[in-house]
């Protein structure tokens, strides 16, 4: 597959995005700067950045609990997006979402789930109103390997199947489930049970390769658009940091050897050498998109510790689109 | 006009309205329960498939939670999706899209977008379908933030209600009382909407205010004739819905009054009676002149044998004999 020389270097942007974002949101945690916890997805850049790029900017997406990886990778502007992990009034959901909660409609990022498996038919509904206004438009639903054993999944894959339904299942199988190994709880592999359901399932060995998770899911946007129906796409990858930060979880479930394998393998770093490699561009160029994407996540900082806090009065809008209850809820 | 015909009625007008409506359940394709094809007169009329298509007339898998979710996505990116869920038991199975999902989207993603959609499910009570087919389990939704929930009780009220549904923005949740589906009322055939938050007043009274729910309304208006009959008049409101809830009427009608009873079918623990209950006891307890009585079914599940079960909800008997307890100096003195 021949990508533009501006879309590989966008691929690696959003990649190097996602990493400084959430090592900085992971320090601003262990500071106290950011309240409850937050799942990065140091590690897993490819997978998320190679299947959102394979989407057009107004087609739809939910995510999951390992959250801020999705919107930054569908577009999101980071700003709007760590004022919301501190809490502030600016925040993309004006505070009240969250780190798990992030959602952000301007770039058809229709919202993360903190119940795993709970967003995955909220995608299935986005492509079925794509298909009865006839717009076009494709879902997909990002989803963990724990993800992947939840019933819903299943009820939606066959729903999809059944209305031929523009959305893609993207199962991002870091091999754990908190400190749970698939292998342990998963029958078979996942993608397999695609078949099940009479669509295709495909399998991308190397997760940490963004050009390999890119044409997979673009084969399965294409076919979605094409009126073909849904695919399940498993992507083989390994998250860097622990499951969550700011939980104590006092026992390592991980071995050395593993972890260093894996850890060997980083998404951006591979990426970056095929770049070079390519002649896409050169190291000091790489270097000085390096040094861009920091400054862009210290100015998302700066736009967060300006933000003011939400007014108290806040916490009482949006639940309704008509305000008759406020008033009398507070 | 029949309460279910009603029901078919304004989802048949919502339909033509607005393209972006479209009915989604299992079994609305054959039109099971009636509500999809203009009731008995289908074949004349034509069914909802002839008349909108598959596109817009979806029949699903057994996959509540699958539906209920779909439905949410389809509805926040443009859709205005009636959800057929049938029995209100199955309402169960797609609880955590129902209540993580619908209920909590809008508000946790800051007012982006909005999930204009409508659930509609029915209590087969009182008909002998033992406990998995049995529930009236709208109280416990009255209980999560973000969901409307409607309980009409008769087939005007059903029709305007369900229309004005589909008009909100916002996820409703409708509880039909089966044993009223087929109950008659005049409804106006052309386009009308009632607005959420009105409650209906069934019949004005002095001596003591009953406030009836669902299929509890037509009990409370007989128990309130033949409370007449014995000198006392009761006056009898039917919120119709309960999220939002009409206080300002009942807290009116009680102050008036100074009495209050409660009938509705679902259990007594935490009730919508229990709710209304607490709103009069904190905001007119000066005006009442008697404890508040309550009449529901009780905190049991439902038994299968007729022999059982005919005794479990509010009738009319019921509530004039626990209305009359409370009603002292008015009630005839044989008591
Ligand atoms: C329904 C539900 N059960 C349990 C949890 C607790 N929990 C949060 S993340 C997680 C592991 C999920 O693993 P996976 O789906 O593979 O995603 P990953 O964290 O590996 O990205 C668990 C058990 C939850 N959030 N929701």
């Amino acid at each position: 597959m021949s990508l533009s020389n501006d879309v590989m270097l966008e691929m690696q942007r959003r990649m190097l995005r996602i990493r400084l974002f959430d090592e900085r949101a992971s320090k601003m945690l262990k500071r106290g700067q950011i309240p409850g916890t937050i799942h990065t997805s140091i590690g897993q850049e490819a997978q998320v950045v190679g299947a959102c790029m394979a989407l057009d900017k107004h087609d739809n997406m939910t995510g999951n609990h390992r959250s801020h990886g999705h919107p930054i990778g569908k577009g999101s502007a980071l700003g709007p997006l760590m004022a919301e992990l501190v809490g502030k009034g600016t925040g993309v959901c004006k505070g009240k979402g969250g780190s798990l909660h992030l959602a952000d409609f301007a770039v058809g990022s229709l919202g993360e789930s903190g119940i795993t498996g709970s967003s995955i038919p909220i995608a299935v509904g986005a492509a079925l109103s794509a298909q009865v206004l006839g717009d076009g438009r494709v879902g997909l639903c990002f989803f963990g390997d724990g993800a992947a054993n939840q019933g819903v999944l299943y009820e939606s894959m066959n729903l999809a199947s059944a209305y031929k339904l523009p959305v893609i299942f993207l199962c991002e199988n870091n091999h754990y489930a908190l400190s749970t190994p698939a292998h342990t709880v998963t029958g078979g592999r996942i993608w397999e049970r695609a078949a099940g359901f009479g669509m295709p399932g495909v399998c991308v060995e190397d997760g940490q390769d963004v050009l390999a998770v890119y044409e997979a899911v673009k084969a399965a946007v294409d076919r979605a658009r094409a009126g073909e129906g849904p695919t399940l796409v498993e992507v083989m990858t390994y998250r860097f940091r622990e499951h969550a930060e700011g939980l104590r979880l006092n026992v390592d479930y991980r071995n050395a050897d593993e972890r260093e394998r894996w850890t060997s393998r980083d998404p951006i770093a591979l990426f970056r050498a095929v770049l070079i490699d390519r002649g896409v561009a050169d190291a000091a160029a790489m270097d000085a998109m390096e040094a861009d994407i920091a400054r862009e996540v210290d100015d998302c900082v700066k736009f967060s510790d300006a933000s003011p806090y939400p007014d108290a009065k806040v916490a009482f809008e949006h639940l309704y689109t008509d305000a008759y209850e406020t008033e009398a809820l507070q | 006009m029949t309460y279910i015909a009603a029901i078919g009625a304004a989802q048949r007008e919502a339909m033509v309205a607005d393209k972006r409506v479209i009915v989604i359940g299992e079994d609305v394709e054959a039109n099971v329960y009636g509500t999809t094809g203009g009731s008995k007169s289908r074949a004349e009329k034509g069914d909802f498939v002839q008349e909108f298509g598959r596109n817009r007339v979806r029949n699903t898998p057994i996959s509540e939670e699958a539906i209920v979710g779909a439905s949410i996505g389809a509805a926040m990116t443009g859709l205005r999706p009636i959800v057929d869920l049938s029995y209100s038991s199955f309402l169960y199975m797609a609880m955590d899209q129902l209540v993580n999902q619908a209920a909590k989207n809008r508000y946790m993603f800051g007012g982006q977008g909005s999930i204009p959609i409508v659930f509609r499910s029915a209590m087969f009570y009182g008909l002998n379908t033992g406990a998995h087919h049995s529930d009236r389990p709208y109280p416990m939704f009255m209980n999560v933030p973000g969901l409307k929930v409607l309980v009409p009780a008769s087939a005007a009220d059903a029709k305007g209600l369900l229309r004005q549904a589909v008009d909100s923005d916002d996820p409703v949740l409708i509880f039909e009382s089966v044993p009223l589906w087929g109950s008659k009322e005049e409804v106006d055939e052309s386009e009308y909407r009632i607005p959420f938050g009105v409650a209906r007043v069934r019949r004005e009274g002095t001596d003591v205010t009953i406030v009836g729910i669902s299929g509890s309304v037509p009990q409370a208006v007989k128990a309130a004739e033949a409370l007449a009959e014995q000198g006392i008049s009761a006056e009898v409101i039917d919120p119709r819905t309960l999220v939002p809830l009409d206080t300002r009427t009942i807290l009116e009608s009680v102050r008036k009054t100074g009495r209050l009873v409660i009938a509705e079918p679902a259990h007594r623990t935490c009730g919508a009676a229990a709710e209304i209950s607490a709103i009069v006891a904190e905001q007119a307890f000066d005006a009442l002149r008697a404890p508040i009585r309550r009449v529901t079914a009780p905190d049991m599940q439902i038994p299968f044998s007729p022999a059982l079960e005919a005794g479990f909800y509010p009738t009319a008997d019921k509530i004039v004999a626990v209305t009359r307890t409370i009603c002292g100096n008015n009630a005839p003195t044989d008591l």
